[in-house]
């Protein structure tokens, strides 16, 4: 026992998110602490959820000796929180009920000697090693004598060293004097803790204070707490340095267009914020990227603070996307909640119990501004704040929608949203001829040269898609405008098809009498040659002709001189004549 | 250490007291049953004694917080006194009180 309060604090964890990472590893083992607070502040729950953990995590039992409730009115309040305590109260954990009946009479003074005998016997049994007093104020009132009380705690503390048991003492506090009186119950303890619920604005807090811990360092703030139904948790405010891994992945939008327009899509793990009035399309573009993560085989949450899972799925099956199938796979997980209570730490940290059950890639929150109504003041800009951080270190991509009607309304400032947002869409009605259009305008999307046109976005059944929008003589033509500007343009075009393919078939006419000429001219030519041969023929054959025809006339004429002159030009001697026969 | 004194003829008023070994407030308490009964109930009633210190387990049975404890069990309805009993006129008055 001395060799024990000599050592080194161990410490033992609680399992209570943010809370042992404050305390840098739990309450201290072996040794008592002390939660005080006013009702309903938590401390039952902040005591039963350690005892329950332990027995779930470290598989340590523990002892819960209720002073001030029933054991059967606490296990029915703890069933919100889904810890099974029926099953845990077979093996792990007994409940000892340690009200005293109104009806007892008291005469003379009384000792716990008698109950710790039998806590110890209990301990013994099922080898616990935790265990919680709660509500030990009512014992201190039944005392009803200052050196009674004193001796009683004493007498607790002084077993707990002994068992070398964890020990958790609860304490309501609020009444002043009682305050002072049962003020030495800090001083006994090796950890104080203090839990504190408060109206600020009209908005309900509740936080956790470590006042005291003997032998450890430890946070002394005062930590934001929201009641889940996994239980207590601490917000924790985190590294005060914002370090988590950054990726250049891209993941898609689910809009192709839109992906261009970002240069590939959105930074995996970024949070994007798409803003609009109502009907704008924010649901649907948040739609679209739930869908395509699925379809990536990507672990989806949808948080709804509108509609029915239902109606969320028929709404978005119109504009032809689906989440029916991921969400039977289990791949996708609709949430839908109303915005409870003005707690928004509450709502966040339901958020975040919501996240680890599901452990999704991607989430979407739609809309985020039901939760910034409520952010009346900073301490909620500085929840959502937290909140992002948080799913930033996770490395989930966030799409936020946000009921806004212009780009720099109170309301975006007001959250802080637009400005930690890493990339920010705009969807806004532009009205025109009578017609209320869509624009899309991508406000800012960090790290990425994105387009800074504004497209116009439509819906039909048969999907979503961002068209072109035309600016003409100053204006912006969207809807039926944009149609008929596209129909003049095709028009256009149209008409200098036309005109090209006259001018075409014009030259190709030309081209084709062209040839047809040359044709004619070919075969003149062909003609003209053919009748030169001839004629070259005839002169050949008309003066061997008249040659022959000579012969043959000297010869009919024996015409002997006419003869000479021919045997002259002809041939010598070739005819036989008379000796003076000479050629001409 | 299992103390009974249990007349004969007794029956009509059945206690039980829980205390803690030696501890002040048991042994006064001890002290303080044993005259009452002498005193009010002579004729008729059956003590019994039970040390939580040896037999832990019975005053988890009996859902025993603090010690000393008495109970009335007999006649109907039990009923139950804490303290060291040196009130005895609320003693008395529970032990024979409806």
């Amino acid at each position: 026992m001395k060799a024990e309060l000599q050592s080194a604090v161990t410490k033992m964890l609680t399992g209570i998110q943010g809370f042992d990472e404050i305390t840098d590893g739990g309450l201290p083992r072996g040794r008592t602490t002390l939660v005080m607070g006013g009702p309903g502040c938590g401390k039952t729950i902040f005591a039963l959820q350690t005892l329950v953990n332990g027995a779930r995590r470290a598989k340590e039992a523990s002892i819960f000796v209720a002073f001030e409730e029933s054991t059967r009115q606490i296990v029915a309040n703890a069933a919100t929180f889904g810890w099974d305590l029926p099953a845990l109260e077979k093996r792990k954990l007994f409940f000892l009920d340690a009200r005293l009946s109104p009806e007892v009479v008291q005469a003379g003074e009384f000792d716990l000697i008698g109950m710790l005998k039998v806590l110890q016997a209990k301990v013994e049994e099922i080898q616990a090693t935790r265990i919680v007093f709660d509500g030990i104020d009512v014992l201190l009132a039944l005392l009803d004598n200052p050196v009674s009380e004193r001796r009683e705690v004493y007498r607790i503390r002084d077993w707990l060293l002994e068992t070398g048991l964890t020990g958790l003492i609860t304490q309501k506090v609020g009444g002043t004097d009682a305050d002072q009186r049962y003020g030495f119950l800090q001083f006994m303890v090796d950890c104080a803790i203090v839990l504190r619920h408060q109206v600020v604005d009209g908005s309900a807090f509740r936080s956790l204070r470590v006042v005291k811990y003997r032998g450890s360092g430890f946070s002394g703030d005062e930590f934001p707490i929201t009641l889940t139904t996994e239980g207590l948790q601490l917000t924790h405010r985190g590294p005060a340095e914002l370090t988590y891994e950054v990726t250049d992945e891209r993941i898609s939008t689910g809009l192709p267009r839109l992906d261009n327009m970002l240069r590939g899509g959105y930074h995996r793990g970024s949070n994007v914020l798409i803003s609009g009035a109502p009907g704008t399309a924010k649901s649907t573009l948040a739609g679209l990227f739930a869908a395509a993560a699925c379809e990536r085989g990507e672990r989806t949450l949808y948080v709804s603070f509108d509609e029915g899972a239902a109606q969320i799925v028929r709404n978005l099956q119109s504009v032809g996307i689906r989440l029916g199938p991921h969400q039977k796979s289990g791949l996708l997980k609709i949430f839908s909640t109303r915005t409870r209570g003005p707690n928004i730490e509450d709502q966040f940290g339901e958020l975040r119990t919501q996240i680890r059950a599901h452990n999704p890639r991607c989430l979407v929150i739609d809309p985020l501004s039901a939760l910034s109504a409520k952010l009346a003041h900073l301490a909620s800009a500085d929840a959502a704040q937290q909140f992002l951080d948080f799913l930033k270190v996770q490395g989930i991509t966030v799409v936020n929608t946000s009921l806004m009607d212009g780009l720099n309304t109170d309301e975006a400032t007001a959250t802080g949203i637009s400005t930690i947002a890493d990339t920010w869409i705009h969807v806004s009605y532009i009205v025109h001829d009578g017609e209320r259009n869509r624009a899309l305008t991508i406000v800012k999307s960090r790290g990425t040269g994105h387009s800074n046109q504004v497209r116009e976005l439509t819906l039909s059944n048969e999907g979503v898609t961002l068209t072109d929008v035309f600016i003409a003589q100053g204006k912006v033509l969207m809807g039926v405008a944009r149609w008929e500007w596209e129909q003049e343009q095709q028009a256009a075009t149209k008409r200098i098809q036309v005109a090209t393919e006259l001018k075409r078939l014009q030259l190709h006419l030309a081209q084709a009498e062209a040839a047809a000429r040359l044709q004619v001219v070919q075969t003149e030519m062909e003609a003209r040659s053919a009748e030169m041969e001839v004629l070259a023929d005839a002169t050949g054959s008309a003066s061997m002709l008249v040659t022959t025809d000579r012969e043959v006339l000297r010869k009919m004429r024996h015409a002997d001189k006419e003869v000479r002159v021919a045997k002259r030009g002809q041939s010598k001697g070739v005819v036989p004549g008379n000796g003076d026969s000479r050629v001409l | 250490m299992v103390a009974a004194r249990a007349p004969e003829g007794g029956g009509a008023l059945q206690l039980r007291l829980y205390v803690a070994g030696q501890a002040p407030n048991s042994l006064r308490a001890i002290a303080n049953v044993k005259a009452i009964c002498d005193e009010h109930f002579a004729a008729a009633h059956d003590l019994e004694i039970v040390d939580l210190l040896e037999h832990p387990g019975r005053g988890l049975a009996d859902g025993i917080i603090v010690t000393p404890t008495l109970l009335k069990l007999l006649p109907l309805p039990i009923r139950r006194v804490i303290g060291s009993l040196s009130d005895t006129e609320q003693v008395r008055l529970a032990l024979t009180g409806t």
